[in-house]
């Protein structure tokens, strides 16, 4: 009896071409349009998270002035000095390591290349920090610290742009007005949380670059450390009292600095990003709604010849079940089947825009799942209740049904 | 061919077999109802033997369609018994109603209904396909039937390619290809010129003959009411006259 409704369903997806295509159509169109909107950001969150985690764990950025990002209201806020991150490793308990640093753009020249990039002064704690591994060479040791030698370690995009296939270690830079030799050539990180390359950088002792470069003794930011990720607040804490002290802050006065842990980063950047794939996502739900009451209104507008159909079908012998099953079977093959080509799509239109936006591809079965079960029963719903009312008729009412 | 099949195995079994093969007991049909009641049928009684050949007469709205479809079991009385072989049809359940006209009753409707987009061949063998044939003997007896009509050759037409007349000859295919015990037909030449209805009368006048089909036909053309052997005639939802074709009434 399945076997002959399936045949029955098959037969009648056939005769009506046009009302299975739409219905398919409006199956296909929503349940990719979510799947692709949802992968997509699925990705794009992936990407962040993924930066955030090669940001460094349990890092905490110590500025002056107050908020973090563009327009950042550090004028006036006195600087801080090496000294203020010396104090800092000394007094306060659970640090890893760290890493006062100052950054300057420049445009470095190695034979016949240039290249704008940006220099960042530390310490060798920086690489601690920041979770850089190298690709080759060594890092400055304490001595070259020590004495400002010019010495520096240099991110991939940057051995790229300036030695192509010839090798870096031991090749002396020009930074402005003196040359720098290249000791070290840092892993490739790839594009970071705000989209920005961060292989594109060179590294050298602080004292280097505040020699050379900057000509004073301002650190910009503190990178710090922590050892016990669950002890990252009472550190900030900490930090905040000590420098607070130190800065001759009054009770009533606000900080002139600001202390923030990945953790606050990685919530804005991903929070940015999270608030963008749900966008997406509710853009594709509205487009799974459309589908759905496009099938919603195939199936009932076809609704008067289908009792008629129902009506012939009674009266020429069939049960009640029968045809129930046979509406059952067509409505479940063509939303299965909508679904099946659905999935198909967004699966080759991911991977595609993927590749463009450069996030990675994520399958997510969840989503898939969800998108093809409510778009399946729309289409089950809208196809087999109408029927299952006409089914109940008596066969001379369906065939009279206008 | 045989016309009489074994009764399915969900239907009560029916009486001694010496009783009618139809018999309507003071039928009567109600539509609507309070103001907008109207009594189509008021107390028809009526006994078909197997074998004859009726035709029902009568004027427009006397309640010849609304009797054809409680004996087509496509509708229940109101009141009074609708017997089929010794079996009480108002007393069965939806399905049993639904088994009878699978395996006994060929209904031609006065307006076709045929379903749409759908090819002669496969409206014919429709009924097949609910009594679970194979398709092989589905398309042969399908063609068979359509061969009968002489629509043979328009098998692969869907209705929308089909004039009127040639629809109501489908129709007549189909409900035929089963063989059925009865063959009620409401105004089968109702749409045809006059060549054909001569035609499709000789067509009923064949199956009652050489198969053993009872058949009920609705006309109101004296000219193929005179195919019939015996004729009877409606007015105002009652049997008024039932006499065998050639008496006077
Ligand atoms: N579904 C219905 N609802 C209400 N009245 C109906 C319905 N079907 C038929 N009638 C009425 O019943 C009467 C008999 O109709 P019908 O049996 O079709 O007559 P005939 O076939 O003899 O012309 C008519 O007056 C018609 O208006
Ligand atoms: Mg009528």
């Amino acid at each position: 009896m399945f076997l002959s409704s399936l045949l029955l369903a098959l037969r009648a997806i056939r005769r009506n071409l046009m009302r299975s295509f739409l219905t398919i159509l409006g199956i296909v169109i929503g349940v990719s349009a979510v799947i692709t909107m949802v992968t997509l950001g699925n990705g794009a969150t992936r990407v962040v998270s993924d930066q955030i985690a090669s940001l460094g764990s349990n890092l905490v950025m110590v500025r002056p002035g107050q908020r973090l990002g563009p327009g950042r209201d550090s004028a006036g806020a006195p600087r801080f000095k090496v000294s203020d991150a010396e104090v800092i490793q000394t007094q306060i308990s659970g640090l890893n390591a760290v890493a006062p640093s100052t950054n300057r753009s420049v445009t470095v020249v190695y034979g016949a290349n240039n290249w704008s990039t940006a220099i960042t002064g530390s310490t060798d704690a920086y690489f601690t920090v920041g979770n850089w591994r190298l690709a080759g060479g060594r890092v400055f040791t304490e001595s070259e610290q020590r004495a400002g030698k010019a010495v520096c370690v240099i991110g991939e995009t940057v051995r790229r742009e300036l030695f192509g296939q010839l090798p870096a270690l031991g090749g002396e830079l020009r930074v402005s007005n003196f040359s720098c030799e290249v000791i070290g050539v840092l892993a490739s990180k790839g594009q970071s949380a705000m989209g920005m390359d961060q292989d594109d950088t060179i590294v050298m002792p602080l004292r280097t670059l505040q020699r050379r470069l900057t000509g004073n003794q301002d650190v910009n930011t503190i990178l710090v450390s922590v050892v016990d990720s669950s002890r990252t607040d009472q550190v900030m804490a900490d930090l905040r009292s000590l420098l607070r002290e130190r800065r001759k802050i009054a009770a009533s006065e606000d900080d002139n600095f600001s202390i923030l842990d990945t953790r606050q980063i990685a919530e804005t950047l991903t929070g940015t990003t999270k608030v963008m794939t749900m966008l997406l996502g509710a853009v594709a739900a509205v487009s799974l709604l459309v589908g759905g009451i496009g099938i919603m209104n195939i199936m009932l507008v076809s609704v008067t010849e289908r009792t008629r159909e129902i009506g012939i079908r009674l009266a020429i012998g069939a049960l009640e079940r029968e045809v129930l099953l046979q509406f059952l079977v067509e409505a479940v093959a063509l939303s299965a089947l909508g679904g099946i080509i659905g999935i198909i799509l967004a699966t080759l239109a991911s991977i595609g825009l993927a590749g463009v936006m450069q996030v990675p591809f994520l399958f997510d079965p969840a989503i898939n799942l969800l998108a093809f079960l409510f778009s399946a029963a729309i289409g089950v719903i809208f196809g087999y209740f109408p029927a299952r009312r006409a089914a109940r008729l008596d066969p001379i009412e369906a065939l009279r049904h206008e | 061919m045989n016309a009489t099949p074994s009764p399915p195995a969900p239907l009560p079994s029916a009486g001694e077999g010496n009783e009618s093969l139809i018999e309507l007991r003071d039928v009567t049909k109600t539509y609507g109802q309070g103001t907008a009641e109207f009594q189509a049928l008021r107390g028809v009684n009526l006994r078909i033997e197997p074998g004859e050949f009726v035709a029902v007469m009568g004027p427009s709205g006397s309640g010849k369609s609304t009797a054809m479809n409680i004996l087509g079991c496509l509708d229940n009385p109101t009141s009074g018994a609708y017997v089929f072989r010794g079996l009480h049809v108002e007393q069965l359940s939806r399905n049993q109603r639904a088994l009878l006209r699978r395996y006994y009753l060929g209904f031609v409707f006065q307006g076709f209904n045929l379903l749409a987009r759908t090819t002669a061949l496969e409206n014919v063998e429709l009924p097949l396909v609910y009594r679970g044939e194979p398709r092989v003997a589905r398309h042969a007896r399908a063609r068979e039937a359509l061969d009968a009509v002489g629509l043979r050759q328009w098998e692969k037409h869907t209705p929308a390619e089909l004039s009127g007349g040639q629809q109501q000859r489908v129709a007549i295919a189909r409900a035929i290809v089963t063989s059925p015990t009865i063959l009620l037909a409401d105004e089968p030449t109702g749409n045809l010129d006059t060549q054909r209805s001569h035609e499709i009368m000789d067509l009923l006048v064949a199956l009652n003959r050489d198969r053993g089909i009872t058949v009920l036909m609705v006309t109101h053309e004296p000219d193929m009411a005179r195919y019939a052997k015996r004729i009877i005639h409606f007015l105002d939802g009652r049997v008024s006259s039932d006499h065998r074709n050639g008496e006077k009434p």
